[in-house]
């Protein structure tokens, strides 16, 4: 556009007042010369006025056009959103339930796609974490075990494909600030470690190759966290000796604010490896994790393929302790989200449905408005209002309700967003770094503007489908109304339909959620998690580690701990249950044919009086007494399964077993048979469990578990206070009741958040659901009230009326349920996985949301079929 | 009404600039003046015609101004510009082109026929 034509153009806009005024004046001219040529022919004036004015035209069109070609269009956007704004404003009560509904889904979706961002979009935070692999050991029995250190080094050494392999442990300090000492979480970890991930201290330096070494320096990097919180953020902290386990510790770094490594999450300080402990001297005894920065060019699988090659070359050099041992290689990723991502898959897919629910509802609406509105239309297209620009009208009307809902979505997202995280309990969160990220990131927003523009496209079709083939001819005269009524009525009940499906599915899904939730709170666990007060505790001073030691501080904090009052009593175990799959051994019975395979038990060391304190049941032989220690002969206890498993149909009472060698002082007897008590996680399958006497090999690592008569969780304070006085290096931490231990658990946790947060979706999906349904019956009796009067006339009875309705109502609910049920059955199968103890075809679930949705649905129809039962047949006639 | 002949897309600019070539017009006039020339073949809308002057004056091919006619009404007339003429000019030698190019295909085909 050259520069005179833009300034003409710009002179036009600026005297566009003055522009509307001439061409009115010329186009007045224009008739009237019309006219008057007429009237030269003959006609009257008045016939040649009215036929000039015919021949023009639609003044106000050609005002438009002309408007159009000058370039005035931005002032028919503002008229059509001033219009848009007066026709909501006109109705509020329609617009505010248009923006509420839309406003929820958007905010739903959105909230729940925050957490899908950060947990499975965003990439770890870490250099090229596309790179980075899980790497283990895998054993028969676990797909995924750990790795010894002994064949960490070999691993190390022999492999092909990788760039660098690090292990990491978990462990725990006593760490001694002035007179206080804490028990803290800390990581162990070889030199490279943080090198893999990409991580530099943000002051002092790295672990240094070789520094991991059995005799090293005792030197630690500190978490940000706790160089903040511990160390007051003092720069000169790097240096400084601290006194861990009573051991100083010279600190060399501290790690960036915003480093996490999600598997060891409330890790307070890092430590090389160091010393091997007892597991590790032996290549059988298994402590380690592994992380791995893959080589360039090479995939997964070949890694994979790799180190299998290695740990079948260790299984021929060391039969005993490696055969069976495979490798196991993982996207590090896939590690750490692997088991949320099928809950926030479906929580997205729940919010989803739930937005679609509620676009489908309002785009009903606004086809009950267009049909309110259908003469309203008619005459502006009447007066030459083109498509187009009835379209742009709908369009920008679209555009105002998805805009403020869209805003008021992002605020309930945002407030939604920040209410589950701090729902989550801490052990959960910490496991879960990535949560910190949760929040109105980019990606978020771009989804909200998505899932708008998606809803606007929506809305502004619905109302649109509706111009299309549009007769303005029969819309102004009386034959309208019966043809849109029939489009209406097979529209609007099409999307009634959807929406009960749509609830159906939600409903079934929070039903069968709901369910695996109360069965997993209520599995049979083995013992009586009511008033069990339990802690952990560690004897960390190097000079009172040996067995009569320990032996003397067992007897002294079960003595100590009887006195408390409320105490009925307590007893000692290696790990208290519902904890994890954990400290396994081999064992071998004798007799039984045997391959040199590794058949993986749980062990437990455990105190004379634990079983039958945490309230397990013996099903024969005996349990322990105090007399069974390292001066009796070695006995076991083992649970069903144990039994089931390896003496099938036998009596395992007197029976031995030992070592994979059957080595003479491996060899034990089984004296008792306990019914399973759930060690391992809440939704795994129980595992053959052996009991140890805990007076046989006494550790500095255990646990306490003390039934109290009153309530544990105010106990829990006391029993600490008094466990902190016995020894100034006795650590005590986490402490909680077993049945918070029980409800926190992270399985416990997830279940129920998917539980809640899917029976939610659900119940605003059937209460969107049956006002749709409400609104369809009730626009169709309106619109056959005359029909409905006729039929009373001519003796139809109120109670066939009403019949009439209900069936109507009742069709549409039928092969909503119907079609839900196929679907939910389709849906309950993709997240199986996430189920516990129910089938995805669930009968009574099933069974249950068709009842409840069609109670509800009959309620909502019964209002609008009373309604037209009432209808007065005189009257109804006499209308219109 | 019924006989009316739509006038070639692209063609109504032309006409109006060339109507513009004798005297200027008003709006009346230039719609008049092409029936009347055309034997009443041609017939401008005006809701064609109004846009399509708005269109010449912004491209700066026309200019308008306010005069009184014969009749003593006020009204618009449109006076064609150095640049309009340049515009005809192109335009009339492009239509010709075209005429000529249809004029061959035409014959070309009764020749064949």
């Amino acid at each position: 556009m050259n520069v005179a034509r833009l300034w003409r153009k710009v002179k036009l806009l600026l005297g566009r007042e003055k522009f509307s005024g001439e061409l009115d004046e010329e186009m007045a001219f224009h008739r009237e010369q019309m006219a008057r040529a007429m009237e030269a022919e003959g006609m009257t004036a008045e016939a040649a006025r009215t036929a000039a004015t015919r021949h023009f035209g639609n003044a106000t069109r050609m005002r438009e056009q002309s408007h159009e070609v000058v370039g005035f269009r931005a002032e028919t956007v503002a008229q059509d959103l001033r219009y848009a704004t007066r026709q909501l404003g006109k109705n509020p009560g329609f617009g505010i339930t248009a923006i509420a509904m839309l406003a929820l889904g958007i905010g739903a979706s959105t909230a729940i796609f925050g957490f899908v961002d950060a947990a499975l979009i965003r990439p770890l935070p870490y250099k090229n974490p596309s790179r980075l692999v899980d790497v283990d050991e895998s054993a028969p029995a676990f797909p995924r075990s750990n790795i010894s250190r002994d064949d960490y080094d070999d691993w190390k050494r022999m492999n092909t494909t990788l760039e660098s392999l690090d292990v990491y442990n978990g462990t725990g300090f006593l760490l001694r600030i002035g007179s206080v000492s804490t028990p803290v979480p800390a990581g162990r970890v070889s030199d490279g470690f943080f090198h893999t991930l990409g991580v530099q201290p943000m002051l002092g330096r790295d672990f240094r190759s070789g520094e991991d070494k059995p005799g090293g320096a005792k030197i630690a990097i500190l978490s940000y966290g706790t160089w903040i919180s511990r160390f007051g953020g003092r720069r000169d902290v790097v240096g400084d000796k601290i006194s861990l386990n009573g051991d100083p510790f010279t600190v060399v770094g501290v790690l960036p604010h915003d480093f996490a490594f999600a598997p060891r999450g409330g890790v307070e300080l890092w430590v090389p490896l160091l010393d091997k402990p007892t597991c590790e001297q032996r290549r059988s005894c298994h402590d380690l994790d592994g992380i791995a920065r893959l080589r360039d060019g090479v995939s997964v699988g070949q890694a994979r393929a790799d180190l299998a090659k290695v740990a079948a070359l260790l299984a021929t050099q060391f039969p005993g302790s490696n055969s069976g041992q495979g490798a196991s290689v993982h996207p590090l990723s896939e590690f750490i989200v692997g088991t949320v991502r099928p809950i926030l898959l479906t929580l997205l897919a729940g919010a989803g449905l739930l937005l679609l629910i509620a676009c489908v509802n309002v785009a009903s609406l606004l086809l009950v408005r267009s049909e309110s509105r259908r003469r309203e239309i008619a005459v502006r297209g009447a007066l030459g209002a083109t498509s187009a620009r009835l379209f742009r009208q709908f369009v920008t009307e679209a555009l105002l309700l998805s805009a403020a809902g869209c805003g008021a979505g992002i605020l309930m997202a945002a407030g939604m967003m920040s209410l589950l995280r701090n729902l989550l309990p801490k052990q959960i969160a910490q496991g879960a770094p990535f949560l910190d990220n949760v929040g109105l990131t980019a990606h978020v927003w771009i989804f909200a503007g998505a899932v708008t523009l998606l809803a606007m496209v929506l809305m502004a079709f619905t109302p649109t489908m509706r111009l299309t083939g549009r007769n303005l001819h029969a819309a102004l005269s009386e034959g309208g109304r019966t043809v849109a009524g029939r489009f209406w009525k097979r529209l609007g009940a099409n999307l009634v339909v959807l929406e009960l499906v749509i609830a159906v599915v939600l409903l079934a899904g929070a039903g069968l959620l709901g369910k695996s939730l109360y069965r997993l709170l209520h599995v049979d666990v083995g013992f009586d998690p009511a008033h069990l007060a339990t802690t952990q505790l560690m004897m960390t001073d190097p000079a009172s580690q040996k067995p009569e030691q320990l032996m003397a501080l067992y007897r002294e904090i079960k003595a100590r701990v009887a006195s408390l009052p409320g105490v009925e009593g307590l007893g000692l175990t290696s790990d208290l249950p519902v904890q994890c799959f954990c400290d396994t051994d081999w064992i071998r019975v004798p007799g039984m044919p045997f391959h040199g395979e590794h058949n993986d038990v749980m062990e437990r060391d455990i105190s004379a009086g634990y079983l039958h304190l945490i309230g397990a049941k013996l099903i024969e032989g005996r349990m322990f007494t105090e007399s069974d220690d390292a001066n009796h002969p070695n006995v076991i206890i083992i649970n069903q399964t144990f039994a089931r498993k390896y003496f099938p149909g036998q009596d395992p009472v007197g029976r031995m077993i030992g070592d994979i060698a059957l080595s003479p002082k491996s060899m034990r007897q089984v004296v008792g048979v306990v019914a399973d008590v759930r060690e391992a996680a809440l939704d795994s399958d129980p595992a053959p469990s052996e009991y140890f006497s805990i007076n046989h090999g006494p550790d500095v690592y255990f646990a306490l578990a003390v039934r109290t008569r009153g309530d544990d969780k105010v106990f829990l304070p006391e029993l600490v206070k008094a466990l902190r006085a016995i020894n100034p290096s006795l650590g005590v931490y986490g402490e909680v009741t077993m049945e918070q231990q029980i409800d926190q658990s992270p399985t416990a946790v997830m279940h129920e958040l998917s539980a809640y947060l899917v029976g939610g979706f659900a119940a605003l999906a059937l209460v969107l659901g049956v006002v749709g349904l409400y609104g369809v019956v009730a626009y169709s009796v309106s619109q056959r009230t005359r029909e409905i009067g006729v039929r009373m006339a001519l003796g139809a009875q109120r109670s066939a009326v009403h019949r009439l309705i209900l069936k109507e109502a009742g069709v549409l609910t039928v092969i909503g349920i119907a079609v839900g049920i196929v679907l939910s059955i389709g849906a309950s199968m993709g997240m199986r996985s996430i189920l516990f103890g129910v089938r995805a075809w669930d009968v009574s679930t099933l069974g249950g949301v068709a009842a409840l949705l069609g109670a509800f649905a009959l309620l909502a129809s019964f209002i609008p079929a009373r309604r037209a039962a009432r209808v007065n047949p005189v009257e109804a006639l006499r209308a219109e | 009404m019924a006989d009316k002949s739509e006038l070639m897309p692209g063609t109504l600019d032309m006409l109006i600039l060339q109507t513009l070539t004798r005297a200027p017009l008003h709006g009346y006039g230039i719609a008049q003046s092409i029936k009347r020339v055309s034997n009443d073949v041609l017939t401008v809308e005006e809701g064609s015609l109004y846009p399509a002057l708005q269109r010449l004056l912004l491209q700066g091919w026309v200019k308008a101004e306010w005069k009184t006619t014969d009749t003593n009404r006020r009204a618009r007339f449109y006076t064609l510009t150095a640049a309009g003429r340049k515009q005809l000019g192109m335009e009339l030698s492009r239509f010709e082109r075209v005429i000529e190019a249809i004029g061959k295909v035409l014959r070309d085909a009764e020749e064949a026929g």
